[in-house]
């Protein structure tokens, strides 16, 4: 049954409501929002003098209005210890978006926790202890003390070695440069932990090492590019539903020709086209159904590549380009590596490469690689691939492959060079042979020189905003340990988790929540057993457990999270609108979030909480007389996020001594794009686009080309995997939930569409099953098992599934293997299962929507 | 139909000369309303919806969309008669529904796929499912698109009596002064 709100009125925003900015906390492209707020007993009304808007609103409002807003939009929230109407809807005048609202951005208002409203009651309001035999609310005194009694005697008896952190690297939500820091400043300053992990994959590496290695930042252009683009190619990702309204408001005035007038007004001096767009996807997306029906199907070039091949398909494109003479030769000489000789009289050499600055979001370090890094002719001779031989490996049509290649780089009229802008997402990131793959992608963009340059870039579309700065993380070292795998091979004695629910987001995910739920109810046992006993005998009887092969479980969350329920203490956090709170977005475009609302109960920003941690084992430590080690958790008497971001982010991002919160207040919604390089009076200056004076981010300044060899599934297990199991389980985002569901699991609209994850199946598939629309199935194999909702669908192919990945009602990455690659990058895409029926559609399905996604004006 | 047709479409366009949207929305002139616009008492806790006739069950054909506005005339809609019993369905074979036609994204006018019975916005490429309540299928309405009750008398007379969502762009079903 569609779910609805059954309501008919909202109150009106007055003319003299306070108005704070907001960057939307979801996702990476960080849309602009102005959140609205005033006193509970007064409301605007409909005469324009009455309202914000300052228009009669006793009429109709039509098409694209700022002068309306849903019910998603509005809620009553706690401000300063009052309740306060709150309405928070898009920014028109926000660059990122202008105006436009995604379906999940445009809830934000109605995900805010509520007492009035009832929304988001789940939210984590106190610490808890687990003591009694449930978890019990306390005191942030209580509750920090046991966390640093436990973890100083873990790390003294043994090492810092011991303590397990999973902590986030990101912007937005309860991330950003604010919280990235303090948790930083804990375990990498104060400690230098080892057995670290980030939010979504089991170690602390980049997910883009190739790239980074060969001197180019992944967030290197900007998104007005995507609107001055002669061609847009886009590999493994679904931008209009994982980055809608950098889509919308940027791809498909290109694909349209409403750019055409700004494309002549910037680059007056070549010819101009509407835009044209190469996808490459095993599955035919709701991305290529809009692209064809704004551009026409013959402006668009959708490559149903076989799943995990797409390195080979780069190398056939870099192939066909140099045979064909259409490279960029100039910017090769100039730009890129020089072999031998050449590279001793290089006086480019001699020039310092990009400052660094560029390697943003700045986060972790990049040396070492497992493959070469060479000049652009011997990348050229070792990843030569005839058309031929791609065709047979990806099977795609070679004449396919051929107009790929044309245009991507053949010339335009007049012997123009072709601009040429590369977007990718988790379909190489979290694909087979990520390092090569993703080498051979950035190989493409430089040969057509298409870095640096106005529609152009080789860039990662992203999933989250970007909020890191942290101490060096150099110690933790290449590859990053694989904190998951320790975990259960009996890694670890305590772990610390900010924000990260390895029970929905981690690969061989049944049997990681096997042994933790195993290891964690060891230590709960031991605090059972302990109950009556002093502080000192309890945690006695913690470190007992743990010695014995037990862990004692921290976890730092918004809400009581799956792997929460193995947690032994449990703190509140608050998130954005709760705290002033910095990040950035893909084109990295820094924002001030402000506070507009209270945070629940007594939860804390993250940043402050880490300063609780650190306090407590200064004074724990120093209690056991190791007064040296204390000392070094000193540095940590912050009293506002404010102090967090000028002791972080301003003294120790490149940049940052020119960006204070008063001037982000200043500059709103549109921020600026760091790496900030001054200030205009009171404005910071940014940088619009990365390498633009062609210097990239290797010593020589020289950008590298990557020797990238096909060598099949690389990852170990996947070809077993692929051998023995009769489907591919493809796996990613749908449109209407946030990635991990945090907030969505407790929201009607959400729960109402998709009760359980959908696997999108062909209808050939459903009859050799014996399965219908809406019934539940089980996806196994040899590594674990889940389930999902039928969705027949023919823009998968027969035996190619695609399931929504991290649902908390049918946990995708229960069925990966534990097979990583060599830097600790996580192989979801390329995962094969069997499937079976487990039920008829449970009555939640009942009157649920299996009609097409693609847009049908009929 | 390519994206952006519809750009330029007025903001009433739709009173002057019918929906410029592509095959599906029926030519049809506005369905006589008769009921003049309706202001609620301000003093109650949810506004008073007017009770509009919008057509009889002899003027609907299966599968055929029929223009309607309601609950005044500058709030398109759209009376369809499926053919099965729906959600929400009136009538003796409980097949007939309307709906607003103003997508609850950004307001654009949508259009009715008669092949698979959804209306269709052409501005982010929405649709929602008439034969499902309106569930939005697939877009960026944070809500399933408004439908409007309906009731038919004695005489085969239709009538709409409320909507059980927020109508795009205004703050009350109602318009109040």
């Amino acid at each position: 049954m569609a779910f609805k709100r059954q309501i008919d009125r909202l109150p009106i925003i007055p003319a003299n409501a306070r108005v704070n900015n907001v960057t939307c906390h979801y996702c990476i492209v960080g849309c602009g929002y102005k959140a609205y707020s005033w006193p509970i007993n007064q409301q605007g009304g409909t005469a324009a003098s009455e309202n914000w808007a300052g228009v009669d609103l006793s009429e109709q409002q039509y098409q694209d209005t700022d002068a309306w807003y849903a019910p998603s939009m509005y809620n009553v929230v706690r401000q300063d210890g009052r309740d306060v109407h709150l309405v928070i809807k898009p920014d028109v005048d926000c660059v990122v978006n202008s105006g436009l609202g995604s379906i999940r951005g445009a809830r934000m208002a109605e995900n805010r926790r509520s007492e009035v409203t009832g929304t988001q009651l789940q939210r984590l309001t106190e610490p808890m202890v687990w003591r009694y035999g449930s978890w019990q609310p306390t005191s942030w005194d209580d509750a920090l003390d046991l966390v640093a009694q436990v973890t100083a005697r873990v790390v003294t008896e043994g090492s810092e070695d011991d303590l397990y952190v999973s902590m986030f690297d990101h912007g937005g939500s309860a991330g950003g440069y604010e919280n990235t820091w303090g948790t930083g400043k804990l375990y990498f300053g104060a400690m230098k932990v080892k057995n670290v992990r980030i939010h979504n994959r089991p170690a602390y590496n980049s997910e883009v090492h190739a790239t980074r290695d060969m001197g180019v930042g992944e967030l290197n252009n900007a998104y007005e590019d995507a609107e001055l683009a002669d061609t847009i190619m886009v590999v493994g990702a679904n931008p209009l539903e994982t980055q809608t309204n950098y889509f919308l408001n940027h791809w498909i005035p290109n694909l349209q020709g409403a750019t055409l007038s700004k494309k002549r007004e910037m680059m007056p001096d070549e010819p101009h086209e509407a835009g044209r767009i190469i996808i490459v996807d095993p599955r035919r997306t709701v991305t290529v159904n809009a692209c064809e029906e704004t551009a026409g199907p013959e402006n668009v070039l959708h490559l149903q590549i076989n799943s995990g091949t797409d390195m080979v398909l780069f190398n056939a494109l870099l192939t066909h380009i140099a045979d064909q003479g259409w490279v960029d030769q100039d910017f090769i000489d100039n730009h890129t590596a020089l072999g031998g000789e050449l590279a001793a009289d290089d006086a480019m050499g001699e020039v310092a490469g990009a400052s660094g600055q560029e390697m943003l979001p700045r986060k972790p370090r990049t040396e070492g690689q497992p493959t070469d890094l060479t000049t652009f002719a011997e990348a050229l001779a070792r990843n030569r691939t005839s058309i031929e031989d791609a065709a047979e490996i990806t099977g795609l049509n070679p004449a396919d492959i051929i107009k790929a290649a044309e245009w991507i780089a053949m010339p335009k009229e007049g012997g123009f060079r072709r601009r040429t802008m590369i977007g990718y997402e988790k379909g190489i990131i979290w694909g087979n042979d990520n390092y090569r793959t993703n080498g051979a992608l950035v190989n493409l963009a430089l040969a057509t020189g298409n870095i640096g340059r106005e529609g152009g870039g080789c860039v990662r579309l992203g999933g989250h905003q970007e909020g890191y700065v942290r101490p060096s993380d150099a110690h933790v070292g290449r590859p990053a340990p694989y904190v998951d795998q320790l975990i259960i091979q009996g890694g670890g004695k305590v772990h610390h988790v900010w924000a990260c629910d390895h029970y929905k987001t981690t690969l061989n995910a049944t049997e990681f929540k096997r042994v933790y739920n195993h290891r964690t109810n060891m230590v709960k046992e031991a605090m059972d057993a302990a109950a009556g006993k002093t502080r000192e005998e309890l945690v006695d009887a913690i470190v007992a457990a743990v010695n014995a092969g037990g862990l004692f479980s921290v976890n730092v969350d918004i809400i009581h999270t799956k792997i929460g329920q193995g947690a032994h203490v449990i703190l509140p956090a608050v998130e954005s609108g709760e705290m002033d709170l910095t990040s950035m977005n893909g084109e990295r475009r820094m924002r001030l979030v402000e506070r507009y609302m209270d945070g629940p109960g007594v939860a804390q920003p993250d940043c402050l909480i880490a300063a609780g941690i650190a306090q407590n084992m200064e004074r724990v430590l120093t209690e056991m007389g190791r007064t040296d080690y204390a000392a070094q958790f000193q540095g940590f008497d912050w009293l506002t996020v404010e102090d967090v971001f000028n002791d972080g982010y301003r003294q120790n991002a490149g940049g940052g001594e020119f960006v204070t919160y008063d001037r982000l207040r200043a500059m709103g919604n549109n921020g600026f794009q760091e790496p900030a390089v001054g200030l205009d009076g009171e404005t910071i200056v940014g940088t619009p686009r990365l390498y633009a004076d062609g210097k990239f981010g290797t010593e020589d300044g020289r950008a590298l080309f990557c020797v990238a060899e096909w060598n099949g599934l690389q990852a170990p297990g996947k070809e077993e995997q692929r051998a023995n199991h009769a489907f591919l389980i493809n796996n990613g985002r749908s449109n209407i939930n946030w990635q991990n569901w945090f907030l969505d699991q407790d929201n009607e609209f959400v729960r109402d569409r998709f009760p359980y994850p959908f696997i999108q199946m062909h209808p050939d598939d459903l009859a050799e099953l014996g399965v219908a629309q809406g019934d539940l199935v089980e996806v196994w194999n040899a590594d674990g098992a889940t389930q999902a909702m039928v969705y027949p669908t023919d823009t998968v192919r027969p035996k190619e599934t695609f399931m929504l990945f991290a649902s908390p009602a049918g946990v995708q990455g229960n069925v990966i293997n534990a097979g990583v690659n060599e830097l600790v990058l996580p192989n979801y895409k390329q995962t094969w299962a069997n499937i079976r029926k487990l039920s008829a559609a449970p009555a939640t399905v009942t009157g649920l929507s299996f009609k097409s996604w693609e847009y049908d004006a009929g | 139909m390519k994206c952006g047709k519809l750009v330029d479409v007025g903001r009433r366009s739709f009173l002057r000369g019918g929906l410029m949207t592509g095959a599906g929305v029926a030519a049809a002139a506005v369905a006589g309303t008769g009921a003049a616009p309706a202001h609620a008492q301000t003093s109650l806790a949810r506004v008073q919806n007017p009770s509009t006739r919008l057509a009889n069950l002899a003027d609907l054909v299966v599968n055929e969309p029929l223009d309607i506005t309601y609950p005044d005339e500058d709030s398109p809609g759209v009376l369809l008669k499926l053919g099965t019993p729906v959600q929400g369905g009136v009538g003796p074979d409980g097949d007939v529904v309307a709906f607003s036609v103003m997508c609850p994204h950004k307001g654009w006018l949508m259009s009715y796929n008669t092949a698979d019975k959804t209306l269709n916005c052409p501005g982010h490429f929405s649709r929602f499912d008439c034969e499902a309540g309106g569930q939005q299928v697939w877009g960026h309405a944070t809500q399933n698109l408004p439908q409007f009750q309906l009731r038919v008398d004695e005489t085969g007379d239709i009538f709409a009596e409320g909507a059980d969502e927020l109508i795009y762009g205004r703050l009350s079903n109602v318009l109040q002064a």
